[in-house]
């Protein structure tokens, strides 16, 4: 407490992150997202996705408004809610006004009520919050708020999808479910299970359990019991080392159906899955890699390669993130009038690189786009992931998935 | 019973590779007194390396190889670490192998990034063995079976009938007596320190292809491994072994069978509330055993703790 | 486990002196203006969990440091306290009760005793390493409590309450970061008051003697298991106002207050800091969060630099960053410390530039390794090049090189005015 030196230190230093907040001239979007610890190489790899979006979709082609650029700037929050809310307050300070994060729901929901309480209190510097990956379903229907905007499709509507796949094959009698004990993974488990009694209501659940996140070191138990209840498909949210750990457990212990997963491509896991996950693996998403679907996609991911050549582009929605605000913003005719903004986001129709629409639905805003049903494999790969000759490629596609999905979501406009 | 069986040989499997890393960290604490943190770094660190030596000469010589870095890695942290930081106690030795650890996982980071690295059995032990049941029973993990087997009776077969072993027993109780007979007893705790670290280098290199090479697979591990030996007994070899067992058994069949708490609550004679969603009780009724498998363990050490200060087999409070 | 390593500090005894008071006010002035000299709201987030940093620190060096008692699992206490003071200040709201928001930390810390008796009462018997483990366990049951028990815990997204229910608070509805940071500070400065205090109190003072010899303790007649006990509780209640105080500037708990990453930065940060010494983990807390919140906004490499700082740390000044300033007490009693100062200058500045050159280096593999193809420049120290050319690593490493040989060289000078400060004046050198 007497040290009044290490005080002076500390205030030079907190007066340097304040300081950066003089040239505010290019339209600033915060990307707070982990860029250390364990899943920092997903962080970069979005972070990398952004910067290459804004560079060639909008800064290379004159910006938005006069002229204006879009510049991401970095914060790292460790994928801590605490170290988020510090980063989102210097984002603030730094005059940003549009924040982008995604990975951990848990991350989200902290964001989106910092935002909504910041936005109530400070209305002279109000932020919008551009979630591009974490998909809770809660973020759009009981926690939904006017300056959350969701440009993936949430964990529902991306079930719903897998299960319209599932339906169709008629090979598949028993189904197991497996998931991280958490929000998400109980959110799958539940969409599942709904679901699949809608729509084959003669496929029989064998297995539905949860096992705690990140705790477990060995799935060879849990392998064990898919095989013995004989199930001809599983179904998991897991992703990180999580999901390459029961994915390969199952495989290697015999399982010989199909996987379907939310995550289980990229940050290495392709590599890794490699020849094991051939056949297996099925993951859903948006925006399709293999094969590339117009040529504008197509020069789109071989200047990203060329320029990232250890990255993947398995963030497809990133570029739309970056396109849908940059019309907003010419539409809006301002950048720093969010509300404008958002109100020229809500109801857009977006057409994406992929020759498809994108639609922001108004009440829940919640972004509509169509789906697909990837498989893993080596055969027919233009873009390969984790340079490692596996990727995914398109088997089936949902057209605007969950386009009448209902909603809870009572929005309260400024 | 077929399932019983298969769990029995997972369950083993799991368990003889924590007894690898706990019979390192064992015969360190019995040693210098300290609980090394940084002993699961070594873990990683192994697989690691055995993950780039395989890249160039397979993985038959990285499993040669990247123990006895790990060893000398070792051996050097102790040298010119742990022996400086002795001198201010056993706290600051606990912390810095604490430290060592945050250190040697951002280092990996920064050697090779943050991804899954590809580390995958070798091609000759990929086919399955035998079936029980439908369930495939791999013939790496027979492999990781015999060498983990064939390590224990070397090593207490060095321990106990060798010169050597006898002076590192004799160090262990009375390193002053055994300096006067004119032992280097520093050298020989360094030597501990080195093979118990390359120990958990092996464990690293075996276990890398099937639990995965990542930089958290340390911080994964690190913790079970204190409560093994702690349950264990610290310093006792057959402690140790016994734990790891107990542990790995424990954890295969606790995520092997969903018994559920409701099941239980209701043969006890509660009532299952009607409309779950409204109890405050909702997540006790809806607990199953794989849920709560992982925490079982120290679950067991705490109340040993309680109950048996000095562990299943020590001698001495830990 | 209980050797002692530490020093209590050797204040008078007695009555309170201008100069044994003089800490207090002094910092409580600091406090009171900083506000005003860094105005911007993110300066004040920071220094806002600067201070609960500060009393979970100090609570935690209640034990680490005054009792020797090692803990794995103490953010629990702060966790649960928080997670309360969430659910309290929810139910205020729902009921409309007319409990001032100012008031919530006490609720937190009578939380964290709550739950502090409940584990000392079977963990504190013993000291050491059956201490320690046991605070691992616990410390993990309750971390993973934390994601099963979603009624109490809220799983993964945690529980969100609002601090501005109710009524104003004199006037102040504590919706700026600035009311709140004033909030802190009132507690802040209570909080390490009280815990002052409570070192100097018999059982403060008995929890240094149990710490270094507890069967001598004992034969004056102390039980050493009850003296370790109730520093525990006492940590516990401290730990749980500055859990109060999160749950009121973050207005959110979640599972990473109780998990084992948290329990084991508040270590690093108390042993940083210097656990002899009262202000230790205060310097502690500041130096660390300054790291975690400036430093990963400058390098992604951060941790890395932790994790050197802190084993350099514990191999070179156990005493801790406080240790290190404690040092020059001697002398500058002596009023020797001028003797210090240019030597210092001649030593520490090629040794800032070498050890600020070996990060550069770092920083110039890291991007030549992970950077993108094509993008070959780099931003370091205000200076940007390319770092594919030769010229720039050939200036870091001289520029490395060259400081780490004026350090080496001058050295001995240092030490020998060390010797000389220290010395008595007249005394043979």
């Amino acid at each position: 407490m007497r040290n009044t030196t290490t005080l002076g230190l500390t205030a030079a230093l907190a007066l340097s992150v304040s300081a950066t907040a003089v040239w505010a001239e290019n339209i600033k979007i915060a990307f707070i997202d982990p860029l250390s610890g364990p899943f920092a190489s997903t962080g970069t790899n979005g972070l990398h996705q952004y910067e290459f979006a804004a560079q060639t979709m909008v800064n290379d082609k004159g910006g938005v408004l006069e002229g204006d650029m879009f510049e991401i700037v970095p914060f790292d929050n460790k994928v801590s809610p605490k170290e988020s809310l510090i980063q989102l307050q210097v984002a603030i300070d730094q005059g940003i006004r549009f924040v982008a994060q995604g990975n951990s729901s848990g991350v989200a929901h902290a964001i989106t009520e910092a935002v909504e309480k910041h936005n109530k209190r400070n209305p002279d510097s109000r932020v919008l919050f551009l979630n591009y990956a974490a998909v809770d379903p809660a973020l759009t229907n009981d926690k939904c708020n006017f300056w959350h905007f969701r440009f993936d499709a949430n964990a529902d509507i991306k079930m719903d999808a897998l299960t319209d796949v599932m339906a169709e094959n008629e090979d598949i009698a028993k189904v197991y479910i497996i998931g991280q004990d958490y929000s998400f993974g109980k959110a799958v488990a539940a969409a599942a299970v709904a679901n699949l009694g809608e729509k084959r209501p003669d496929i029989e659940i064998v297995g539905n359990e949860l096992h705690p996140i990140g705790k477990v070191k060995d799935f060879t138990p849990y392998a064990r019991k898919v095989i013995a209840s004989e199930a001809d498909a599983v179904i998991t949210g897991n992703w990180g080392s999580d999901m390459l750990g029961l994915g390969k457990a199952i495989i290697e212990n015999g399982f010989s159906g199909p996987i379907y997963t939310y995550y289980a491509a990229g940050s290495g896991m392709t590599g890794a899955f490699g020849e094991t996950g051939k056949g297996a693996i099925r993951l859903v998403s948006e925006g399709q890699v293999n094969p590339p679907p117009t040529d504008e996609a197509k020069a789109y991911y071989e200047a990203f390669l060329a320029k990232y050549p250890d990255g993947n582009i398995d963030q497809a929605r990133i570029s739309n993130v970056i396109g849908m605000l940059a019309q907003a913003i010419n539409e809006a005719g301002t950048a720093t009038d969010v509300v404008a903004v958002a109100n020229a986001l809500e109801g857009m129709e977006y057409d994406s690189m992929w020759g498809t629409k994108i639609y922001m639905r108004p009440n829940d805003h919640q972004a509509i786009q169509n789906l697909h049903i990837n498989a893993h494999t080596d055969e027919g790969v233009t873009f390969d992931y984790d340079n490692s000759g596996f990727g995914v490629v398109s088997e089936s596609m949902i057209e605007m998935a969950g386009m009448d999905s209902p909603s809870t979501c009572d929005m309260k406009r400024p | 019973m077929d399932l019983i069986l298969v769990n029995l040989i997972d369950g083993l499997v799991t368990g003889l590779l924590l007894f690898m890393l706990s019979a390192g960290l064992t015969l360190i604490f019995s040693m210098m007194g300290v609980l090394n943190f940084a002993h699961a770094s070594f873990y990683m660190l192994g697989a690691y390396f055995a993950y780039q030596i395989s890249l160039y000469l397979g993985f038959w010589m990285g499993l040669l190889i990247a123990p006895v870095i790990v060893g000398i890695a070792g051996a050097g942290v102790e040298r010119y670490g742990l022996r400086r930081v002795h001198q201010y106690g056993h706290v600051p030795e606990l912390i810095f192998t604490f430290g060592l650890a945050l250190l040697i996982e951002e280092i990996v980071q920064f050697i090779w990034g943050k991804n899954q690295m590809p580390y995958s059995p070798p091609e000759i032990l990929q086919f399955t063995l035998f079936s029980i049941a439908g369930n495939a029973i791999p013939a790496y993990k027979i492999f990781m079976i015999c060498m983990s087997m064939g390590i224990f009776i070397s090593l207490l077969f060095v321990l106990t009938r060798t010169r050597v072993g006898m002076v590192i027993q004799a160090a262990l109780s009375y390193p002053k007596t055994v300096e006067a007979l004119g032992h280097n007893v520093p050298l020989v705790f360094m030597g501990v320190f080195g093979v118990g670290t390359a120990l958990a280098g092996v464990a690293g290199v075996i276990a890398g292809p099937v639990l995965g090479t990542f930089p958290g697979m340390a911080f994964l591990l690190g913790s079970i491994v204190f409560v093994t030996i702690v349950i264990g007994g610290l310093g006792s070899l057959w402690g140790a072994l016994v734990a790891s067992l107990l542990i790995g058994w424990i954890t295969t069949f606790a995520a092997s069978y969903n018994v559920a708490m409701a099941d239980i609550l209701m043969a006890v004679g509660f009532e299952q509330p009607i409309d779950l969603s409204e109890s405050a009780w909702r997540d006790l009724w809806s607990l199953t055993l794989p849920q709560i498998g992982p925490i079982l363990p120290y679950l067991l050490m705490v109340l040993i703790l309680v109950f048996r200060p000095y562990g299943l087999f020590g001698k001495r409070d830990v | 486990m209980t050797q002692a390593l530490h020093k209590s500090t050797h204040a008078p005894q007695g009555g309170i002196t201008l100069a044994s008071a003089m800490p207090w006010i002094i910092s409580t002035v600091v406090l009171l203006v900083i506000p005003f000299v860094f105005t911007s709201n993110s300066a004040i987030t920071i220094m806002n969990q600067m201070a609960i940093t500060i009393i979970f620190a100090l609570a935690y060096n209640m034990l680490l440091g005054q009792g020797g008692m090692l803990s794995f699992g103490h953010a629990v206490y702060m966790g649960v306290g928080g997670f309360m003071c969430v659910h309290v200040m929810n139910y205020v709201e729902d009921y409309s009760l007319p409990l001032p928001l100012p008031l919530l930390p006490v609720f937190g810390g009578l939380f964290g005793l709550g739950l502090a008796t409940i584990v000392g009462s079977f963990s504190t018997r013993k000291a050491g390493t059956v201490f320690a483990m046991i605070s691992l366990g616990v410390g993990e049951l309750i971390a993973a409590c934390s994601v099963i028990i979603v009624v109490f815990f809220g799983g993964e997204e945690g529980v969100s309450g609002d601090r501005t229910y109710g009524l104003p608070f004199f006037g102040v509805e504590f919706l700026h970061q600035i009311e709140v940071y004033y909030l802190i500070v009132f507690w802040l400065i209570l909080s390490a008051l009280l815990m002052y205090l409570f070192s100097r109190t018999p059982v403060g003072r008995m929890a240094n003697a149990v710490r270094d010899n507890p069967e001598r303790a004992e034969f004056l007649g102390y039980s050493a298991r009850w003296v370790r006990f109730f520093s525990f509780c006492a940590s516990g209640f401290f730990c749980g106002v500055a859990g109060g105080l999160f749950a009121i500037n973050y207005e959110i708990l979640t599972e990473e207050n109780l998990n084992l990453v948290q329990s084991g930065s508040i270590l690093l940060i108390t042993f940083l800091g210097g656990v002899g010494f009262f202000f230790g983990p205060i310097i502690g807390a500041i130096v660390f969060t300054l790291l975690s919140t400036v430093l990963s906004l400058q390098t992604e490499l951060w941790q890395l630099y932790v994790g050197a700082l802190f084993l350099a740390t514990v191999m070179y000044f156990p005493g801790g960053l406080a240790g290190v300033i404690m040092m020059h007490w001697p002398a500058f009693r002596l009023g020797n410390a001028r003797m210090l100062v240019l030597p210092y200058i001649k030593t520490f500045i090629p040794c800032l530039i070498g050890i600020l050159g070996t990060a550069a280096l770092i920083e110039m593999i890291f991007h030549l390794r992970h950077g993108a193809v094509g993008d070959e420049e780099m931003t370091l120290f205000w200076t940007t090049f390319n770092v594919h050319a030769v010229l720039p690593w050939l200036i870091a490493i001289a520029i490395t090189g060259a400081a780490f040989w004026l350090t080496r060289r001058n050295i001995p000078e240092v030490v020998d005015a060390w010797h000389r400060a220290n010395s008595l004046p007249g005394a043979a050198t």
